[in-house]
């Protein structure tokens, strides 16, 4: 049995990680040079509750099982999540009455510990809220996490398990012969398929479209502009903080990150379906996001802004998830990702992988005798015990030389993140948190550079941000 | 004639005025030093500058040595200059005040090195091979 | 874990942490100097131009020179310089320091610290300008350093934005070298450098300076093709239908500097001003143990000046760490009119000592009052890009009851 999965976003990576568990012939595709670098690498990073989705909805099916799902995988994959729980907060009695129906729907989609908490106590609890707030939807189990990490970590222990990675090949056709699958032609080989998953994120469409699969759909990208802030305002909230969600959208949030800092944003505009690689922020998305922001928390103060960014969510015209299989037999969709994409991602890789694969289309898939659950994380050095970081440095001393200091990055951790396939700055970075901090590599990126350069044997200039074209040094001062 | 004149002679930057008789006599205002005078003077009739550089080092820790003219230079040899040091080529080790040259293009003026590259260290593999 | 007994412990092996070091052991105090990156020297090593030490040195010196003549003085002392060496947490209650290095983790219970960590540059990215991320945008630091310490250049064709003296600097360092400078950017109506350096590094090699400018979007999909600039109105928002699109592959930012205070500011008093801890004339922090110097303390324009502070730091760090009792600093100095960036803004008033003053504005002729009295006459332009400095010993007009002591710049006909 030869499986391909597309895309190594949270979404395809957990597929192919659930998928390793079996005999199979696994193969990753990738067409960047690197894992998810695509709608998981610029996002909010948070697992939602659940009581934001229509019960009738795909997203309510996988939403709160997801989320639960996590506190597995994190263990497994050893990757940070932080339940920090959310607040939806109400201005107004109409605000108010929106939050009792999140609730029901909440509990309807089985969402554990929900509460509407009055404004004495909410502002006991996040001193910082505009005190204007009336109330607010409590929701225990939300949480946050880095969506590239949960990608990097499950595409390392899928391949661990067996399943081959290919980056930097394009998928550019797909063989149907019988109304099956046939063939996964790429920009560099052609390989026999048995079953082909299709987790191409804002590219789903296209590749769908390869297949000549129903049902057709078309994916809109939906920009969101952000702007990350000095781990001096991590501590400005406590929790995830959202409005009260409209029809369009939740809103603008405010977040502390994963790794301490404070993320405000994102808007919504809605881009046509040929903008896909749209990644501009603009004068007017982040005067928006600013204003919601400072509509939720007062007092953030924008001279401590690190970095502006934006990301896509991959939309589709109903707003939902499309999951499942397709007119083309072995074609299988994990389409239309959008929010709460990243807290789904487990819980739809779990169902296509034991329900569509094995129940609907019957293919019988053998569970691995030795399949290992687990990967270790390259370590976070800032975040370990001081023993444990002393431990690291007497069996490697690399791990006490510090290369990023906003983060705490140590040499070791960068050769770590290369041995592990980082070849780029970006790569190096999503990996090991170096050059994301309140500098912004102003300090460590030269001197990773030098390292990338070393431990690769190549040259400085060979070195990229991220793409192929994405060079930072041209050539000798004197050669 | 007259002229105003920011003095890069220190990082004060005075203002300076300069006027220039018919008779070519030269009245300097605005100056709060020495220094300023005598920069004032040249820059109405031969303007001078240092010039600060890099040139390639062999076998150095790292690739370049900074270096500078040891004293000002017409500003015209100023490009002149430029070039000749981009075709220097030195080996390490370099200390500080090393003289890379002794009388850049002709102006009597040295250039010298402003710091210290150690020479490279070589693993014994590196040696063997 | 390793401990170990320090006098005076200085963190950050620049100019002024390599002065308070040489400072506190000629006092004869056990002092351990701490260094992050490899070598000390911090940014004067890739500061190969020349303008450093005429007041320190008496001569005009380049970074590298600068930064050695500090190596010999150290040399001469017992100063224990440690690189390579992070400072991860400064405890006040214990008065103790943890740092990490290869060796592992230790802990320096110290009699007094001297803290000169210095600045790092605002990145681009933080001021918000629309766009793409893409790669050949570079603060002026990284590319100082890119070009001057790894021999490699950031592009072919550069727009430099943000006028400060490293803009400056940079624009004509990337010429000599043959990259194609079209300009520099700078969104106030005035230079953020040094006159000289307009002079020196622009006027000399043809580069255009555009004033009133700014960059309102960078462009460009993996590396930078262009960025759109704009004149921008008194109150700095772009002119509509002033843009123009300025095709470049690297763009060089100098757009400001922030002094590095993490490791202290939580519980020291702080000048949201200076951005840096509140100190008096010994650059004394309000934790009477800590000490401050250079440009952690405020961005200063100098190293000279960055040098003597450190110097004052280590002498009275020293004093401090030998039981020493400092004087209190009853004296406070109140921001009066045209006070930007100031210290020291507490004084004990016992000895006669140096204050600098950034004005907040252009000033063609000024008075410097203290108390409403005047104290300096500046028979020429005073600007943003040059700090004051003057010795303030009129002690005698104090009056013990009001230790609140307005400081202003007027400006005079």
């Amino acid at each position: 049995m030869k499986v391909f999965v597309i895309g190594t976003g949270v979404v395809g990576s957990l597929i192919a990680r659930e998928l390793s568990k079996y005999d199979i012939e696994l193969h990753i595709v990738e067409k960047k040079p690197d894992v998810a670098w695509g709608v998981t690498k610029a996002n909010s990073a948070i697992l939602h509750a659940g009581y934001d989705d229509p019960p009738e909805s795909v997203r309510a099916k996988f939403c709160s099982k997801g989320n639960y799902l996590y506190n597995k995988i994190s263990k497994e994959l050893d990757i940070e999540v932080k339940r920090i729980g959310s607040y939806v907060v109400a201005f107004t009695e109409e605000e108010i009455n929106t939050l009792e129906k999140l609730q029901k729907q909440g509990e309807i989609n089985g969402v554990p510990d929900l509460e509407i908490i009055e404004r004495k106590e909410l502002l006991s609890r996040e001193p910082n809220l505009n005190p204007d707030v009336l109330a607010a939807l409590w929701a225990p189990t939300a949480g946050i996490t880095e969506p590239w990490e949960v990608a990097i970590a499950a595409i390392e222990n899928s391949v661990e398990n067996g399943a081959t990675l290919h980056l930097g090949e394009e998928v550019i056709g797909i063989e149907v012969k019988n109304g099956k699958v046939k063939r996964l032609i790429t920009n560099k080989a052609e390989y026999e398929a048995d079953v082909i998953i299709n987790a191409a994120g804002l590219f789903a469409d296209e590749i769908a479209k390869m297949a000549d699969s129903e049902p057709v759909f078309e994916i809109f990208p939906r920009k969101g502009e952000y702007i990350l802030l000095d781990k001096k305002l991590g501590n400005l909230v406590n929790s995830v903080i959202f409005p009260t969600p409209t029809k369009k959208s939740k809103g603008i949030l405010v977040l502390p990150t994963a790794d301490g800092g404070l993320l405000v944003g994102p808007n919504a505009q809605d881009l046509p379906p040929d903008k896909k690689h749209d990644l501009t922020t603009t004068k007017e998305g982040l005067e928006e996001v600013k204003k919601g922001a400072t509509n939720l928390v007062p007092n953030i103060d924008f001279w401590y802004a690190v970095k502006t960014f934006s990301g896509l969510r991959p939309e589709t015209k109903e707003k939902d998830f499309i999951v499942g299989k397709t007119s083309v037999w072995g074609f299988v969709n994990a389409a239309g990702m959008r929010s709460p994409g990243l807290t789904a991602a487990p819980a739809v890789a779990e169902y296509l992988v034991e329900e569509v694969l094995i129940e609907e289309l019957g293919i019988s898939l053998n569970k691995k005798k030795d399949f290992n659950p687990f990967r270790k994380r390259i370590p976070h050095i800032d975040e370990t015990s001081v023993e444990v970081w002393d431990e690291l440095v007497r069996e490697n001393p690399k791990y006490g030389e510090l290369v990023c200091f906003c983060n705490k990055v140590s040499e070791a951790q960068i050769v770590e993140a290369i041995k592990r396939g980082a070849r780029t700055l970006d790569g190096v970075k999503f990996r090991t948190r170096a050059g994301f901090g309140r500098c912004q590599s102003g300090f460590c990126s030269l001197k990773i550079i030098e390292i990338l350069s070393r431990e690769l044997g190549v040259s400085m200039e060979e070195i990229k941000m991220n793409s192929e074209n994405s060079w930072i040094m041209n050539g000798k001062v004197r050669v | 004639m007259s002229k105003r004149i920011v003095c890069v002679a220190c990082p004060i930057g005075c203002e300076i005025d300069v006027q220039v008789a018919e008779n070519g006599e030269l009245k300097i205002s605005g100056n709060r030093c020495k220094r300023g005078y005598e920069y004032a003077k040249d820059e109405v009739t031969d303007p001078k500058r240092v010039l600060t550089m890099s040139v390639k080092v062999e076998d150095g820790e790292i690739e370049l040595v900074s270096v500078k003219t040891d004293g000002v230079i017409p500003k015209k040899l100023i490009p002149q200059a430029i070039e000749f040091l981009k075709t220097l080529k030195i080996s390490a080790p370099v200390n500080a005040g090393d003289v890379l040259v002794e009388d850049l293009l002709g102006t009597g003026v040295k250039v010298v090195a402003t710091r210290t590259v150690p020479k490279r260290y070589h693993s014994k593999l590196e040696i063997q091979a | 874990m390793k401990r170990e007994k320090v006098d005076v412990l200085v963190i950050g092996g620049g100019a002024a942490g390599m002065a308070a070091a040489v400072q506190a052991a000629n006092e004869g105090v056990k002092t351990v100097l701490i260094e992050r990156e490899k070598k000390t020297g911090g940014v004067l090593n890739q500061c190969i131009h020349n303008g450093f030490g005429l007041h320190v040195y008496r001569k005009e010196l380049t970074g590298p020179e600068f930064m050695e003549e500090l190596w010999k003085e150290l040399a001469e002392t017992d100063v224990l310089v440690q690189s390579n060496e992070t400072i991860l947490q400064v405890l006040p209650k214990e008065k103790e320091v943890i740092a990490q290095s290869s060796e592992g983790m230790k802990i320096y219970e110290v009699g007094s610290l001297v803290l000169t960590t210095g600045a790092r540059e605002r990145p681009l990215n933080s001021l918000m300008i629309p766009g793409t991320r893409v790669s050949g945008v570079f603060t002026a630091g990284v590319a100082q350093k890119m070009v001057n310490i790894y021999n490699r250049l950031p592009g072919k064709r550069v727009l430099i934005i943000g006028s400060g003296d490293i803009g400056l600097i940079m624009a004509r360092r990337l010429k000599i070298e043959g990259m194609d400078v079209v300009g520099v950017v700078e969104i106030r109506p005035e230079p953020g450098g040094l006159m000289r350096n307009v002079v020196q590094c622009l006027e000399d090699f043809d580069i255009p300076l555009l004033l009133s400018h700014t960059v309102t979007e960078i462009h460009g999909r993996e590396r930078l093709e262009g960025v759109t600039i704009a004149r921008v109105d008194e109150s700095f928002n772009p002119i509509q239908g002033t843009e123009k699109f300025i095709p470049v592959d690297t763009l060089v930012a100098s757009v400001g500097l922030i002094p590095q205070n993490e490791l202290i500011e939580d519980f020291v008093e702080m000048d949201y001003i200076n951005r840096g801890p509140v100190v008096d004339e010994f650059m004394r922090t309000s934790v009477d143990w800590i000490f401050a110097a250079g440009n952690n303390v405020a961005i200063h324009d100098l190293v000279d000046f960055v040098y003597e502070e450190g110097k004052i730091a280590g002498k009275y760090a020293a004093k401090v760490a030998k039981g020493e009792k400092l004087p209190e600093a009853v004296y406070r100095f109140n921001r009066g009119k045209n006070v930007g960036v100031m210290l020291p803004q507490k004084f004990t008033a016992t000895q006669p000592f140096r204050m600098y003053i950034r004005p907040k504005k252009t000033l063609e002729k000024a008075e410097l009052r203290i108390s409403k009295e005047s104290i300096r006459k500046y028979t020429w332009k005073l600007r943003p890009s040059q700090m004051i400095d003057f010795i303030f010993r009129e002690f005698e007009s104090l009056e013990p009851e009001n230790r609140v002591i307005e400081i202003e710049v007027i400006e005079i006909e």
